[in-house]
């Protein structure tokens, strides 16, 4: 093999390459700005499901809130957005110009000191990052340091999701409710609803993806990496081995948390809206079947698998509404059931094995078998685990 | 405002929160047999609240068109019906996929969730999208009056009386039964309670219809409370959730005192301040106490 | 096939002559000599989705989901008016065909149809949206897009926009007449308000707090609010025993609604006790909460089933004929009705289906067929309406007890109530 071709897969990039091929050359060829925008959306949702793979693949903690980070990455951007299209000469109508219209419905007079930080963008950004990834800490902190895993976890993250989604619809005055944040309109002046607004985000959303993905390669293939899976199967052994468990748990976690946050506003910059119906439990549990989908092993995997799932809901909802749970329903149970490892597990299990095979016909040398090395742990591959190990934390 | 009266507030207040307490108890119940006993998290189980809730719709309809006369005497025979058709579903449910999950119980979350995705178009297909309310039989609606200015729904009540008898037959089952045994058995040891002849397959399916059907008919109680529609499990899982994890998942009475604690909180709360900030304080409160303490409140003594 | 439907069109000349000329098809002989009256050229300027047969439309409800409960009916009527208006021939001669597309009660699935209606299909008008929360969603992309969009449902007001014909009640129409009326039948000096947590009863909320205590000059004795989909109101129950209100003004919705009217009579709170108004009930939510429940309460809308005029009389029976007759018609299923009489109206008046032109001849156009009486267009895109006081029946229907003597004029921007 050529150095190229070795470099590929001992770095697992090929994959990355060929997504990256038909994100950027492709999809903007193949399809119309219509389209490209939904695209542009659903990888906004890979973002959170890049995440749960770190998360859940490798640090076998399944989170059922991230909608709690997708919402405060969302709300921190549709909050700048939304003071600078309530600038004073617009919002003249109201009964006090200058703030968000929700804000003077309910009777507000003034803009609440926590929202004065938006105004500024490189704050917004910072914020938008920090304190997702705050509150990540917090929570992680206080349940990993107590050994609270598996599935008490997933509840307490439910939980936190109910929270959130009742406050935001609770304080209607101050975060806009059920209605969420709508119009927004410009950022920094630059309209984003323009056709080529939309180009350019999308470029840049493919691009922070794929900035994502390669930086959880290297993760992957680094002896944190290496500890994250050995934490996830065995947890008493890492322990005993000197490690802190807990703050690496922690670090997945948080690490999950930026990454849905930063799914989180560049969704509401491509969409152009934030509502509290992103933040909460349903929205939360499919993040977590586009990553199951697609193989909660692979990054490249939850990918396709979040773009794969919500064009079937796009499809299906428009032509059978009514077959449209269904599928989602037999889609749960079938991965659980039938493919755990997802696609990427039907991939490599399946179909690159037969692939191989046929190359090594072909080629007409002897023993044509495909040297079966050792994986190092951190590939793409799910590890094998002996039968009757579980690879959760029960 | 008399003594009287705010003595009679009082009171009402506190029936209130008495009356959710049996809501979420009988809605924990089902959820700590089955999560508590079998580890098994089932998503699904609202809708099988639900599966109570509709199976007494369609009796009363039933009753209506066919036997009007019936319509007094058709409630307690109709909650019967919903346990029995809660329970076979359930019983089915756990044959078909849950037997494969066991030692996977983050994918049982998963399937189940799946399962609960359908289940709520099969009753969209069947029932409509609309909600829909049985007609209740007359001795249930109004109020009780021993004093004055004191009124307890009658439903409330009511539904009081079905929790105590549904804990009550519940716990004996379980501490007195052979059932209950080999229930506790299971628990404890699988491979022992298998190594001294115990069918732990077929406890663990006779655990989760039963668990199932308990939901069946918190899902019938509450069709005197409010209406039922394709999506009205879901307003229930949370909460039945947290009563189950606060109180500890392995003890049922962990999950009557959570209840217990949980509704009260609620109740008081939401007397004195909006129903929203309530609900936020309460979850929050939960949740605190859970960081801080994360087995329950009534934490199992054995090793898992 | 009933003529008298019919808004007096310009052509009728015309019209009668086709008529005695053609033996055959009359709609479609005369559809296609309005359509050579209208070519596609002049009537769409503006590439949206008309041919000289045919012109598309969009339907954007949640066929799925919590809001599909409240929204079949409007998807019904809206297709009830569509296909009687193709009966009749369809708009300047051309058939309408309807996309529907399901909004799954999420509000940015709604955005996302809207979008691919007005862009992809280039639908001439959209017939959609129920809650306040979708509506604002899709309106950045209206407007945006030059789209139009006819919405059923009573809201708060605070809105206005080119791109929208409202053709429910906003807030000021159903609620203060609703409480003038109540403060004289009951002599009433203290009032209770309650109300899901949201935007529409927070606004409702607000303006009849301000009528109440600045125009009427009673009192406020008590203001609760519960999240959506909250089934237990024990406590707010207990709550309104402590105040002992004249009037419990009430304006809970969609699921709550149920639980709350059950366990007020549960608690022994009747009607023939207490005095209750609520503006958020129509004969769709009596269905769900029983009529037994809900019986002699008053709700406050523009439209009732049991009005008693001959429009009315014609729409139920088109209505029951083709949905069941056990099928019942709610405030907001017969101002989904209007929406397509009323563009139809609109197109019509102004000779082309481009937006601009619809929107500016929407204003002053009258309907003398709506079912509720007549109704006509201000040039706030409200509607002119009657508000009526219905009282509950055990039969789920409402009993109508009082009518507002004048048109009230929609007012989105009240002086003194913001």
């Amino acid at each position: 093999m050529t150095p190229f071709k070795h470099w590929l897969d001992r770095t697992g990039m090929g994959s990355v390459l060929l997504l990256a091929l038909l994100l950027i050359v492709v999809f903007p060829l193949c399809l119309d700005l219509f389209r490209l925008n939904l695209v542009g959306k659903y990888l906004c949702y890979a973002f959170v499901a890049l995440g749960l793979v770190m998360l859940w693949g490798y640090g076998g903690v399944l989170s059922l809130g991230q909608g709690v980070f997708f919402g405060l990455g969302g709300y921190g951007m549709a909050m700048f957005l939304k003071l600078e299209a309530s600038d004073p000469v617009t919002t003249k109508i109201q009964s006090t110009p200058g703030i968000p219209d929700f804000m003077d419905w309910n009777q507000l007079t003034a803009l609440p000191m926590w929202w004065e930080p938006f105004r500024s963008f490189p704050l917004t950004l910072l914020l938008v990052l920090v304190v997702p990834t705050l509150i990540a800490f917090v929570i992680g902190f206080a349940m990993f340091k107590r050994r609270v895993g598996g599935v008490y976890f997933a509840i307490i993250t439910q939980a936190i999701a109910l929270i959130l989604t009742v406050l935001i619809i609770g304080q209607q005055g101050y975060t806009g409710g059920v209605n969420g944040m709508t119009d927004l309109k410009t950022l920094l002046g630059w309209d984003t609803r323009t056709n080529s607004a939309k180009y350019i985000l999308y470029f840049v959303s493919v691009g922070l993806l794929l900035g994502s993905i390669v930086l959880c390669t290297w993760i992957q293939k680094s002896k944190l990496g290496t500890l994250l899976l050995a934490m996830r199967d065995k947890e008493d052994r890492v322990r005993f081995s000197g490690y802190d468990v807990s703050m690496f748990r922690v670090f997945a976690f948080c690490l999950a948390a930026l990454l849905s946050a930063v799914g989180g506003a560049m969704f509401t910059l491509q969409v152009g809206f934030m509502s509290p119906s992103l933040v909460g439990i349903v929205p939360s549990i499919e993040m977590v079947i586009f990553a199951a989908v697609g193989g909660r092993m692979s990054l490249v995997g939850a990918v396709y698998g979040a773009l794969l799932v919500n064009f079937g809901k796009t499809y299906f909802s428009e032509s059978f509404p009514d077959l449209w749970l269904f599928l989602m329903a037999a889609m749960f149970i079938g991965v659980v059931l039938g493919f755990p490892e997802g696609l990427a597990g039907l991939y490599t299990n399946k179909v690159k094995p037969w692939w191989q095979r046929r190359m090594a016909a072909r080629k007409a040398t002897p023993p044509a078998v495909v040297p079966k090395r050792a994986e190092p742990v951190a590939t793409t591959e799910p590890g094998a685990l002996p039968p009757g190990i579980s690879s959760q934390q029960t | 405002m008399t003594f009287s009266d705010m003595m009679n507030i009082g009171l009402m207040q506190g029936f209130a929160g008495l009356s959710l307490f049996s809501v979420l108890l009988l809605m924990g119940l089902g959820l700590a047999i089955i999560f508590g006993q079998m580890g098994v998290i089932n998503m699904a189980h609202g809708e099988f609240m639900t599966i109570g809730a509709y199976t007494i719709f369609a009796i009363s309809h039933l009753t209506e068109s066919f036997a009007p006369h019936l319509m007094g005497a058709y409630f307690p025979f109709a909650i019967a019906v919903a346990f029995v058709v809660a329970f076979f579903v359930g019983w089915g449910v756990e044959w078909a996929f849950i037997r494969h999950l066991y030692k996977r119980p983050l994918d049982t979350l998963l399937a189940t969730w799946g399962l609960s995705l359908g289940m709520q178009q099969i009753f969209r297909s069947t029932f409509g999208p609309k909600e829909v309310s049985p007609t209740l039989p007359d001795w249930l609606m109004g109020s009780w009056s021993p004093a004055e200015g004191l009124d307890i729904p009658l439903n409330g009540l009511f539904v009081m009386a079905l929790s105590v008898f549904v804990t009550c037959g519940v716990l004996i089952a379980l501490y007195k039964s052979r059932w209950g045994l080999r229930v506790r058995a299971t628990v404890a040891n699988r491979t022992m309670a298998n190594a001294t002849g115990i069918n732990t397959k077929r406890t663990d399916r006779l655990t989760f219809a039963i668990g199932c059907g308990i939901a069946g008919v918190a899902g019938a109680a509450f069709t005197t409370i409010g209406s039922t529609g394709p999506t009205s499990g879901g307003l229930y899982i949370v909460d039945a959730f947290l009563v189950v994890t606060f109180g500890g998942a392995a003890s049922l009475l962990g999950t009557v005192v959570s209840a217990f604690g949980i509704a009260q909180t609620q109740s008081v709360t939401e007397f004195f301040m909006s129903g929203s900030n309530a609900k936020v304080l309460t979850l929050s409160a939960i949740v605190v106490i859970l960081m801080l303490r994360p087995q329950g409140l009534f934490a199992s003594k054995v090793r898992r | 096939m009933s003529r008298d439907h019919v808004p007096t069109p310009k052509f009728q000349q015309r019209r009668r002559l086709l008529q005695g000329a053609a033996a055959l098809s009359m709609s479609g002989v005369a559809g296609l000599a309005l359509a050579q009256q209208f070519p596609t050229a002049k009537v769409n300027t503006t590439k949206l989705a008309v041919t000289d047969t045919e012109v598309v439309v969009g339907q954007l409800h949640s066929a799925t989901g919590t809001m599909a409960i409240s929204e079949t009916g409007s998807i019904q009527a809206e297709q009830l008016a569509i296909d009687q208006i193709n009966a009749m021939g369809g708009v300047l001669g051309r058939k309408i065909r309807v996309i529907k597309e399901d909004g799954a009660s999420d509000w940015p699935t709604f955005a996302e149809k809207s979008k691919k209606l007005l862009v992809n299909d280039r639908v001439a008008a959209v017939f959609g949206c129920w809650t306040s929360a979708s509506r604002k969603a899709v309106l950045p992309i209206f407007e945006k897009e030059n789209g139009m969009l006819y919405y059923p449902t009573f809201y708060e007001g605070l809105e206005q926009s080119k791109n929208v014909i409202y053709t429910g009640q906003e807030a000021t129409q159903q609620i203060l007449w609703g409480l003038d009326w109540a403060s004289k039948e009951k002599k009433a000096k203290t009032y209770f308000l309650v109300g899901s947590d949201y935007i529409w009863p927070r606004t409702s909320m607000k303006i009849g707090r301000k009528h109440i205590e600045n125009v009427l000059k009673t009192k406020v004795v008590g203001e609760e609010y519960y999240p959506l989909g909250h089934t237990n109101f024990n406590s707010l129950i207990n709550k309104i025993k402590v105040a002992k209100p004249d009037v419990i003004f009430a304006a809970v919705v969609g699921g709550s609604n149920v639980a709350f009217y059950k366990q007020l009579k549960a608690a022994g709170v009747t009607a023939d006790k207490q005095f209750l108004l609520t503006i958020s009930v129509t004969e769709d939510e009596v269905l769900g909460i029983g009529g037994e429940n809900m019986a002699g309460f008053y709700s406050s809308m523009k439209y009732f089933q049991s009005l008693d005029n001959p429009n009315n009389k014609k729409f139920v029976e088109a209505f029951r004929a083709k949905y069941g007759k056990d099928a019942v018609i709610g405030d907001v299923t017969q101002a989904g009705y209007l929406g397509p009489w009323l563009w139809k109206a609109a197109v019509e008046k102004a000779g082309s289906f481009d937006v601009d032109k619809i929107a500016a001849a929407s204003a002053g156009i009258e309907l003398k067929t709506a079912p509720e009486g007549y109704v006509k267009v201000h040039e706030n895109h409200h509607l002119w309406s009657k508000t009526r006081i219905g009282q509950a029946q055990k039969d789920g229907q409402f009993k109508v007890v009082a009518e507002s003597p004048e048109l009230i004029q929609p007012d989105p921007f009240p002086k003194g109530y913001q």
